[in-house]
């Protein structure tokens, strides 16, 4: 068979639109498809459209406190990644080898290990009679409650989502000529001058990226939240699924889950105006 | 008086010397190439100038003080570097204008510098352009205003024109020494190409394998080129070796299928000696009346001269001459060829 010339593009993308469209386009309109449904707790699910869902979350003061909580925890665990993140990654992007690929490795190893395991660990170490609080009481500090708080919730986002941030700077300092360090070095800039005006801005793509990614990944978590924040400490992900399986209620969890995607999509397409607008020009 | 001195500088990474006991010294204004082959230890030399690479032993000593140890940002140097390093988040403008931020210029007297540098290298339209939209004879310049706005006390320059076109290069070695001359900014260039060396500096220093072999001014250094490599490396040369034979104010050598004679001194009778003889000083004249006769193997025209190939008891020599008036020999045909003996070096 003999494609026409406009076709071709069409027909070699055609695996890939396939399979996105299997894996992600149609769950996603049957999630969409579901969250309009009624929903009776006697007969279960009805094929009849209503909004009751939609409204309901939204006139609820309950969903507002759980949607506010998602988000500060995915912002805070954006910047201390961030803060953390982008630094290892100039001091790895400055390692010789083998130290680099030792790091590198080290960097990465959070990304090799069962989410559900290494939650448990944290656990462990957070709980009242975990490492943490045994060092904090033996300095006189404890003990002190973290496990099934926000915070434990924090800690092992940020241990998980660090390498999302490392990887994609690293990936931006990779591309940085040393010689602009230098030159810079050479016009009298301070070592911090030359990172704040001549790394940063050039840095900037992979940080953006990087943020985009830890911050969407944190909203939606779920085994984290569910082991380490506990029953009552909920989080949108861990909401919608108790919706689904212990409320039997899939059409208000499809709603919830709906409802999270697009605040997600909100927040990440205005962050990402806000900074690429201010640098747009100089990074073509 | 010296304005730039290195004395017994060296730099050794574990066990590979790549700088072994250098010493030069510069005049203000001057401009100096460090010349010699990849490898050779002129780049880390300039980056031990620059201060980026730390100085095994030695000094450096600028305008009588002592900058072996000081930062790269307190020398007050401007570099330009091989792959331009422009700042590509910023315009040609901020570019240029960054080193005068960093010494607290105020924006007026900024603004007014920044124009004037760029004007001196052609660049005032594009001043709000960011380097990826310019061409690479347009960023080197930037790169060049860039170093020089700051009024640099020596203006380092390393392998500044390596990645342009070969006509834009000749361009901007003329444009390079025009600015040079006029701006008066002592400077130092690294360079592999010897042309560029030869016709943009004041004195040339051949550097090979991390030790200086040669500092002398273009001609003097191709006219008498005090090594075998040197006389290789710059230009062309034919290398002839011989014995001496007698020897006094002017001693004979004996080439095997010919006796030369050149200026004796420092000669012993019997010693192996190698000569240099540059190819544009053999000229072609009829068989059996020059020094020597000799086939032509090949011939090659290059615009402005022909380059021969010929094959005489000597070995094969090569031949420069002019592309002029006088029909030159055709390729198989015997001639003959003569020299001022004058122009025969003896190598050390």
């Amino acid at each position: 068979m003999k494609l026409g010339r406009h076709s071709t593009p069409w027909a070699l993308s055609a695996p890939a639109w396939l399979l996105f469209a299997c894996l992600l386009l149609v769950p996603l309109g049957l999630t969409a498809v579901l969250s309009f449904n009624v929903f009776d707790h006697s007969t279960g699910v009805k094929n009849e459209f209503t909004l009751a869902h939609y409204l309901a979350v939204l006139s609820d003061e309950y969903y507002y406190g759980i949607f506010w909580r998602t988000f500060w925890i995915s912002g805070v665990t954006t910047l201390i990644c961030l803060a953390i993140g982008a630094p290892e990654a100039y001091v790895l992007s400055r390692m010789g080898n083998p130290w680099r690929s030792i790091f590198l490795l080290v960097v990465l190893a959070p990304l090799l290990v069962s989410v559900v395991v290494r939650a448990f660990g944290w656990s462990m170490l957070l709980g009242p009679q975990g490492l943490v609080n045994l060092a904090l009481q033996a300095v006189g500090l404890g003990p002190v409650r973290i496990l099934y708080t926000e915070w434990a919730v924090v800690i092992a986002l940020v241990h998980v989502m660090l390498p999302f941030m490392v990887i994609p700077v690293w990936t931006s300092l990779q591309k940085l000529d040393a010689a602009v360090e230098n030159a810079a070095l050479s016009l009298s800039a301070s070592q911090f001058t030359t990172l704040r005006r001549i790394v940063l801005p050039q840095v900037l793509p992979g940080i953006l990226s990087g943020s985009l990614i830890v911050f969407g990944l944190s909203a939606s978590a779920f085994a984290i939240p569910g082991l380490l924040g506990g029953r009552r400490l909920k989080m949108v992900a861990t909401v919608v699924y108790d919706e689904y399986l212990h409320e039997l209620n899939w059409p208000l969890g499809a709603a919830l889950a709906l409802i999270l995607l697009v605040a997600n999509l909100l927040v990440m397409l205005s962050y990402n105006r806000v900074l690429e607008g201010r640098y747009k020009k100089s990074l073509g | 008086m010296s304005f730039l001195t290195l004395a017994d500088v060296s730099k050794v990474y574990g066990s590979t010397t790549v700088v072994s006991h250098l010493s030069l010294s510069v005049a203000k204004g001057e401009f100096v190439s460090l010349l010699g082959p990849s490898g050779c230890g002129k780049t880390t030399t300039l980056q031990m100038i620059a201060g980026f690479t730390e100085v095994s032993s030695g000094r450096i000593q600028l305008d009588g003080r002592d900058i072996t140890d000081t930062p790269p940002n307190s020398r007050g140097l401007g570099i330009v570097f091989q792959s331009y390093a422009l700042f590509p988040h910023m315009t040609v403008f901020d570019n240029v204008s960054f080193g005068l931020e960093m010494r607290r210029v105020s924006r007026e007297e900024r603004q007014q510098r920044v124009k004037r540098t760029l004007a001196l290298v052609h660049l005032e339209e594009l001043s709000h352009r960011y380097p990826r939209e310019l061409s690479g004879g347009q960023r080197q310049r930037v790169a060049l205003a860039r170093a020089l706005v700051i009024e640099p006390a020596v203006l380092l320059l390393d392998e500044p024109l390596s990645n342009l076109d070969a006509k834009l290069r000749e361009e901007m070695q003329f444009e390079l020494r025009q600015i040079q001359r006029k701006v008066g900014t002592t400077t130092i260039m690294v360079t592999h190409d010897q042309t560029e060396a030869m016709s943009i500096s004041d004195r040339v220093v051949v550097m090979q394998a991390g030790r200086v072999t040669q500092i002398d001014a273009p001609f003097k250094l191709y006219e008498q080129p005090q090594s075998r490599f040197i006389s290789t490396f710059v230009g062309k040369a034919n290398l002839l070796a011989g014995r001496v034979g007698s020897a006094g104010a002017r001693a004979s050598i004996d080439l095997g299928a010919l006796q030369v004679e050149v200026d004796g001194k420092g000669l012993a009778p019997g010693s192996e000696v190698m000569l240099s003889l540059r190819p544009e000083k053999i000229s072609f004249v009829p068989a059996g009346q020059g020094q020597l006769d000799g086939v032509v193997a090949a011939r090659f025209f290059l615009g402005s001269q022909w380059l021969y190939h010929l094959s005489t008891p000597l070995g094969t020599l090569q031949v420069a001459c002019p592309n002029g008036d006088v029909l030159p020999p055709e390729e198989q045909s015997r001639t003959g060829l003569a020299w001022d003996p004058a122009s025969l070096r003896v190598l050390s």
